[in-house]
């Protein structure tokens, strides 16, 4: 059983009488331990699917199981648990509290999962460490360039160890050199056996995962599975564009 | 929050960190879902008091609003809380609840062509209470006698000088502190005594701040509207608590003073507080003047000229004039207790009517009007007072709602984060709230402080002499109504606040 599976999903808004089908019967699985990405142009639909498999928002019709929960009809405040223990999230703007620290920043998913003050810092520690931000755990996120702030916002969506992250645009903000080096991290971190999902327009970033599903106008486009052809390039640190 | 939850796959990943992983925690998430958050109120109101902190101007400014509010309510509250409490004291004073003052009045106007019969209060009247009104326990008739003292080479003019029996002494609340109170022998005799209050003795005499030392002028003789008078005794000096207390606090400081070695050269001055006689209702009691009701007929009432009377002459045995006026001016009567207030006026009413012939030249007075208008003031100038501090506290609280809301539509984007990394509804919402509550209390508390501080000063304005008291219900009421706004302020922004959709706030810029 997948990780996560999509069955006929379908997200339609009413801008007045006009129909909009932002996700068009979209069926899709993810396995645990997958490194893919979900690729499109704007406008093709695949923020909404990515705030629909990161439980923000909820499909209008079809189904969702993730880690064997159905989601399609969770209550907010079940989507809101599921968000904070299974999910990490990762955005283009970094998304970090200005007011508070790196530290801070980091166990925030934790003060709502009720996790005590000590276990609190010593996991945000640990996450840092992973990012290898632990020595600027006290500085504000804005005295920190834009890599670090991103990894900051990695180390905080995988604190509660989360069964999937999603990242969306993780390397829109950042120069290139910067944005491989955040692209290797998640490298790394699938190598150690997380499922990461990011969502770009991007090709270039999108070749980097050896699985892709392309979305346009809605729907699934194209799904390629360089693991299932046995082509996996796994680019090698330093040689991807 | 019914789940299967999937036991974690074989190949699952997380290494050497962390052995139970998410679905232990999700479970432990699970059961505080009767709670309206699962972030410890300890943490949340730390981030309270951060996010305070991070705008303190900002939050100054919305506390003052709760500060005036609770520091006037308490204020207000201690202000009437005064002058109940000197209030309560003047009407013991006077002698308590069951006193009935029976006086003239005008004849009503059905009875107005019976004016020349009416005969007015006399001593026909005392007579038939003390033998048929049975719920009275004592009678005191009171002639009064507009008079000027003179003695020592100056003039005064009593509140009341007036002729009474012997029982006009407890009726009447007088307690004697030097001397004695005429007896029946002297009424009999209409022996020229009199009992005088400590305010004839301090203006003929001089009182114990101006000499330095008290005087009592017992034995001396006093002209009443030129007739001389022997004073036999004098009452005790009434005063209010709070006067009797700054009394007490000079006299200590002037005693400090003279242990010191500091002579003071002189009679102690007044000061330029001379206009202030304490509290006017003891002053009332103070400047008070009795003789006996046979020497005040006959000296006075009897037809015989006031004045016209050397020093030394005069005494008993004038026979009243075909002129003589025998009328009283009043009586005082005493009843068995509160309780029987209604039966007893019925009966003193239904006598004075068969000795007055059906003619209802006079009325009744009691102590209970007075209460009633007491307690009709204090509730008033509570109502109002706590209006206005009300309505100050009800600014105070919008002033936060208004802040809070500007708040939030700053944070619409921390908001969408927090909801996007797992805070639920309830954890926004507990959020503001406590935000906002904790911006009520601070205030609240300083307010309570800065009630001390307003108390004092609204004192040293009042126009009364009774202190402000503030009493521990009104610090309490004052600071849970502040509590009380700041989770109404907080209701709307919150219920705001937790309904924002993540993602739409996560696009907000």
């Amino acid at each position: 059983m997948a990780l996560v599976e999509l069955r006929n999903v379908s997200k339609i808004y009413h801008l007045g009488d006009e129909e909009i089908r932002a996700l068009d019967d979209v069926s899709i699985d993810i396995e645990a331990g997958a490194f893919m990405s979900i690729i499109g142009p704007s406008g093709s639909g695949k923020s909404t699917l990515m705030h629909i498999l990161g439980c923000l928002d909820s499909p209008t019709c079809g189904t969702i199981r993730l880690d064997g929960t159905m989601i399609q009809d969770a209550t907010p405040r079940q989507l809101a648990a599921i968000r904070n223990q299974k999910i990490g999230f990762v955005f283009q703007f970094f998304n970090l509290l200005p007011k508070l620290n790196v530290l801070q920043n980091v166990e925030l998913p934790m003060i709502y999962s009720g996790v005590s003050g000590k276990e609190r810092r010593q996991k945000a520690m640990a996450a840092l460490e992973l990012v290898d931000l632990a020595n600027r755990c006290r500085h504000r996120p804005s005295q920190l360039s834009g890599g670090q702030q991103q990894r900051a916002a990695i180390a905080r969506a995988l604190v509660n160890n989360p069964r999937i992250i999603f990242a969306d645009e993780p390397t829109g903000n950042l120069d290139s050199h910067t944005g491989e080096a955040i692209l290797q991290l998640f490298r790394k971190l699938n190598g150690e056996g997380r499922t990461i999902v990011l969502v770009t327009h991007d090709p270039e970033i999108a070749a980097v995962t050896p699985r892709r599903i392309e979305i346009r106008d809605g729907k699934v486009a194209e799904k390629v599975d360089l693991t299932l052809a046995g082509l996996d390039r796994s680019p090698q640190p330093g040689s991807a564009p | 929050m019914k789940r299967a939850v999937s036991p974690m796959s074989s190949e699952a990943f997380h290494g050497s960190r962390q052995g139970g992983g998410g679905d232990g925690a999700l479970t432990a998430a699970a059961t505080h879902a009767v709670h309206l958050s699962s972030v410890s109120l300890a943490t949340t109101v730390g981030v309270g008091f951060r996010e305070i902190w991070a705008h303190k101007f900002r939050s100054l400014l919305t506390m003052l609003g709760i500060i005036l509010g609770v520091s006037s309510l308490v204020a207000m509250s201690a202000l009437v809380k005064g002058m109940e409490k000197g209030a309560k004291e003047a009407l013991v004073a006077v002698g308590g609840l069951e006193k009935i003052r029976v006086e003239p009045q005008d004849l009503p106007t059905d009875q107005r062509h019976l004016k020349d019969q009416a005969v007015g209060i006399t001593m026909n009247d005392v007579r038939a209470l003390e033998r048929t009104a049975t719920l009275v326990t004592r009678i005191s008739p009171e002639m009064r006698v507009p008079a000027t003292l003179s003695a020592n080479g100056k003039r005064f003019r009593p509140f009341v000088c007036v002729g009474v029996w012997p029982v006009a002494l407890e009726m009447t609340e007088h307690v004697l502190a030097h001397g004695r109170m005429f007896n029946e022998l002297d009424d009999e005799m209409a022996r020229s005594v009199c009992v005088i209050g400590t305010a004839t003795r301090d203006e003929l005499w001089g009182s114990p701040e101006e000499v330095g030392r008290e005087i009592i002028p017992i034995g001396e003789t006093l002209y009443i509207n030129g007739v001389p008078f022997t004073i036999i005794g004098m009452f005790q000096h009434y005063e209010s608590e709070s006067d009797r207390k700054r009394r007490e606090l000079a006299a200590r400081e002037a005693a400090l003073q003279a242990a010191a070695g500091v002579q003071p050269t002189g009679p102690v001055r007044d000061r330029g507080r001379g206009g202030r006689r304490g509290n006017f209702i003891f002053w009332l009691k103070n400047a008070t003047v009795f003789m006996p009701l046979n020497t005040a007929y006959m000296k006075f009432r009897s037809g015989v000229s006031l004045t016209g009377f050397g020093p030394g002459s005069g005494g008993g045995g004038l026979v009243s004039g075909a002129t003589g006026d025998p009328r009283l001016s009043n009586l005082e009567l005493r009843i068995q207790g509160v309780e029987v207030l209604p039966e007893a006026l019925q009966q003193v009413r239904n006598v004075l009517m068969s000795t007055h012939r059906g003619i209802e030249d006079f009325t009744f007075r009691t102590q209970e009007d007075w209460a009633d208008n007491i307690n009709t003031f204090i509730r008033n100038a509570r109502l109002s007072g706590g209006l206005i501090a009300g309505i100050s506290l009800l600014v105070g609280g919008i002033g936060i709602m208004n802040i809070m809301l500007a708040s939030i539509s700053e944070r619409v984007r921390e908001i969408g984060i927090r909801k996007s990394i797992g805070a639920a509804t309830g954890d926004i919402f507990v959020q503001i709230l406590v935000e906002s509550v904790v911006i009520a209390v601070l205030g609240g508390l300083t307010g309570l402080v800065a009630s001390f501080g307003l108390v004092r000063l609204i004192a040293s304005f009042s126009p009364t002499d009774n202190a402000p008291i503030v009493t521990a219900l009104s610090l309490g009421v004052a600071f849970a109504f502040s509590v009380g706004v700041g989770v109404l302020a907080g209701l709307l922004p919150a219920v705001k606040a937790a309904r924002l959709d993540p993602i739409q706030a996560l696009r907000y810029e």
